[in-house]
Parts: C-alpha cells; sequence; structure tokens
C-alpha cells in the first residue's frame, strides 16, 4: 500500500490558489509530482462533470482549491465550489466511492505554504483510502 | 413548467445493472430548465454510470443524447439511427418522454431517470413549487389569481379551513395558507364581496378523475 502514489488532479483559482502556488515556489516548496494542477478563471465555473470526469479517466483523487468565502474576486465563486463538490461527493457515496476522495480548500494569494500543505493532505488522505481502481 | 427529480443514481444503477450498451436520453423542455433532465444532466448521470462500472471493473458504454423535446413525435424520431445500438435506454424527460420512447421503439428497453412531481415554477433558482392541478376547468380569477385547488392542501375552493394560522398551512410551517392569500388579496383589491358570491359547485368532469384525458384541436390535426 505504501508504494501506492495516487494520482490527484486539483482544480485552482487563478486568483488566489495559483498565486499562493507562485508564492510557494519562491519559498522553493515543492508540489508533490502526482498532483496535476487545472488552473480555472474562478472556481464557481467548475462544474459538477468537471469534478466527475477525472474519477472516470482514472483519477485516485479530486480537489479545488479556491479563495476564502469572503474575499472571492467574483463574490460567490468559492461558495458555488463548496456546494458542488458536496454534491459530487454525495454521488459518489451513491456509487459506492468514498467521498473523501473529493475536497475543497480556502486559500489565498499569500498562503504558499499551506498551497503545498494541502497537496500534502490529500496525497496523504487518498494513500490510506488506496486506489480508486483496484488492481 | 413540469418541475422533476433525479431518481436516486442507485436505483437507476440496479435498473441497468444487466446492460452494458446504455443510452441516457435528455430533453430541452422543462427538464433542462428544472436542471435534472437536460444536456448537462445526460452527461453527468453517464459520467456517473462509468465511473460505477468502472469500479466494479466491467465494460460499459454509455450513450449521450438529448433531444429538443421528448413529447413531440418529430423530435423521438431522431433516436431512430441510433437507439437499435442500445440494450437499454434511460430517459430524463418527465413521466411524458419514457412513454414516447416506449411507444416509438417498442423493442427498446426504456427505463426512467427522473420522478416527476408537479407543474410549477422556479421561486428562485433551486427552489420550485407547485402552481397548477390541471384541473382543465381554470377558476384562479375567483381566487385574486391564485390557485387553491394546487396550493390549498385540501383544495378548497372555500376556504380557509381551521388550520390556517398566521398565515401557514397546519401540515408544515413551510406551507403557506394559500386562503390567507387570497383573502389578503381580495381585501386588497376591494373585492372581498366577490368571494361571497354563490357559485355552483365545480365540474371536475374535465379534470384527471374522468380518466386518461385527450385533445383534439380540428384546425391543427392533417
Amino acid at each position: 500500500m505504501n508504494d501506492f502514489k495516487p494520482q490527484i488532479v486539483a482544480f485552482c483559482c487563478s486568483n488566489c490558489a495559483s498565486s499562493a502556488a507562485n508564492v510557494a515556489e519562491g519559498m522553493k516548496k515543492a508540489l508533490p509530482d502526482n498532483v496535476k494542477i487545472i488552473q480555472i478563471p474562478c472556481t464557481g465555473r467548475i462544474e459538477i462533470l468537471h469534478l466527475l470526469k477525472p474519477f472516470e479517466e482514472g483519477a485516485d483523487g479530486v480537489y479545488v482549491a479556491g479563495c476564502q468565502e469572503d474575499s472571492c474576486q467574483y463574490v460567490s465563486g468559492i461558495a458555488k465550489a463548496i456546494k458542488r463538490v458536496t454534491h459530487v461527493k454525495k454521488i459518489l457515496e451513491e456509487l459506492s466511492i468514498e467521498p473523501d476522495r473529493i475536497d475543497v480548500f480556502n486559500l489565498s494569494a499569500g498562503k504558499g505554504q499551506e498551497f503545498v500543505e494541502v497537496a500534502y493532505e490529500m496525497v496523504n488522505k487518498v494513500k490510506e483510502l488506496g486506489p480508486f481502481l483496484q488492481a | 413548467m413540469i418541475v422533476a427529480e433525479s431518481k436516486p443514481i442507485k436505483e437507476l444503477l440496479e435498473m441497468v445493472k444487466d446492460f452494458n450498451r446504455i443510452l441516457v436520453v435528455g430533453c430541452k423542455g422543462c427538464v433542462t430548465v428544472c436542471n435534472v433532465g437536460g444536456a448537462k444532466e445526460v452527461a453527468i448521470l453517464a459520467s456517473s454510470i462509468r465511473i460505477s462500472r468502472k469500479k466494479m471493473g466491467r465494460e460499459i458504454e454509455v450513450g449521450e443524447h438529448t433531444l429538443e423535446r421528448q413529447c413531440d413525435p418529430e423530435y423521438v424520431d431522431e433516436l431512430k439511427d441510433m437507439i437499435g445500438g442500445y440494450e437499454a435506454v434511460i430517459s430524463i424527460a418527465c413521466g411524458v418522454g419514457p412513454q414516447f420512447l416506449s411507444e416509438r421503439y417498442p423493442s427498446s428497453k426504456i427505463f426512467p431517470g427522473v420522478n416527476t412531481q408537479f407543474m410549477g415554477g422556479a421561486e428562485e433558482h433551486g427552489i420550485w413549487s407547485e402552481r397548477c392541478a390541471g384541473c382543465g376547468t381554470c377558476v384562479v380569477h375567483y381566487f385574486g389569481g391564485l390557485c387553491p385547488i394546487a396550493r390549498c392542501s385540501k383544495s378548497l375552493l372555500n376556504g380557509p379551513c381551521g388550520g390556517s394560522s398566521n398565515g401557514k398551512c397546519e401540515i408544515s410551517k413551510d406551507v403557506e395558507c394559500i386562503w390567507d392569500l387570497i383573502v389578503r388579496k381580495m381585501m386588497e383589491q376591494d373585492r372581498l364581496d366577490e368571494l361571497i358570491e354563490f357559485k355552483p359547485p365545480k365540474s371536475w368532469m374535465t379534470a384527471r378523475d374522468g380518466g386518461p384525458r385527450r385533445m383534439i384541436r380540428e384546425e391543427l390535426v392533417k
């Protein structure tokens, strides 16, 4: 199980999480190489289907990294993303898949350290859950 | 619009568990507007089915198609070249859709993907409520433009009843007493006297009680 390297897809807001990624880079903090970043203009744009597709393609986990709820540039983007992630958790449960394979995190532009930490947190959590598709 | 809600995915997976080629068919009418059966929801359901089967290690082919309307034969015809390639079809239109598909394609196995709820409208994004019971003879003009048949829990035509309290119905604090609203509206319009005018009992011959209904418009029939 320890050899298992989960494939994680991260949807990151280009206003806060991506700036946090730049800060992290400046701090020489590297993301795990099994986390694939998809940059998006606002997490409010993420549809339920976007969150399901990575699982369909075999990803082991998915997370959304967006703004703090009171500082979304488009006012309610992250609030919408939280609701959609919650909905996808319900879908996964109905499909007998662990809902913890998907999550959402609130970041802000300066939080480089946290940006890397949530990536590791997600990797570790999914590692414990094991591969989405059993060999 | 006709308002519907998705069936639990578990229930749908159970329905189609024996099939490996499934077509999910949506409708661009009412169910698209109430976010339950349009192209987006077709894609979500198809993706969910694929994920489930992938998890089970079973091969599956899930097709996706959304018709302009499932309640018009000319649009239902669009499926004629593809439907034969699937073992099962899930229609996520209102209850009319799966029946029109079943009638047009008698050899196909058709399954309903949504539970049809009522005729109503959107109070706000994500919240719908009932407005019409389809009684066949509209009388809302007697009641300030509000329908007690669809909106009174007892469908009273001479309310309110004793269960009306502070504008709410006794069945739930979330249900408005429509008779409270009717009386207030008629008072505001200075038409309260209209409510005490004698009216003959409503004829229910046009309602569902008379059996399945059919309508023929001679000027439109070819």
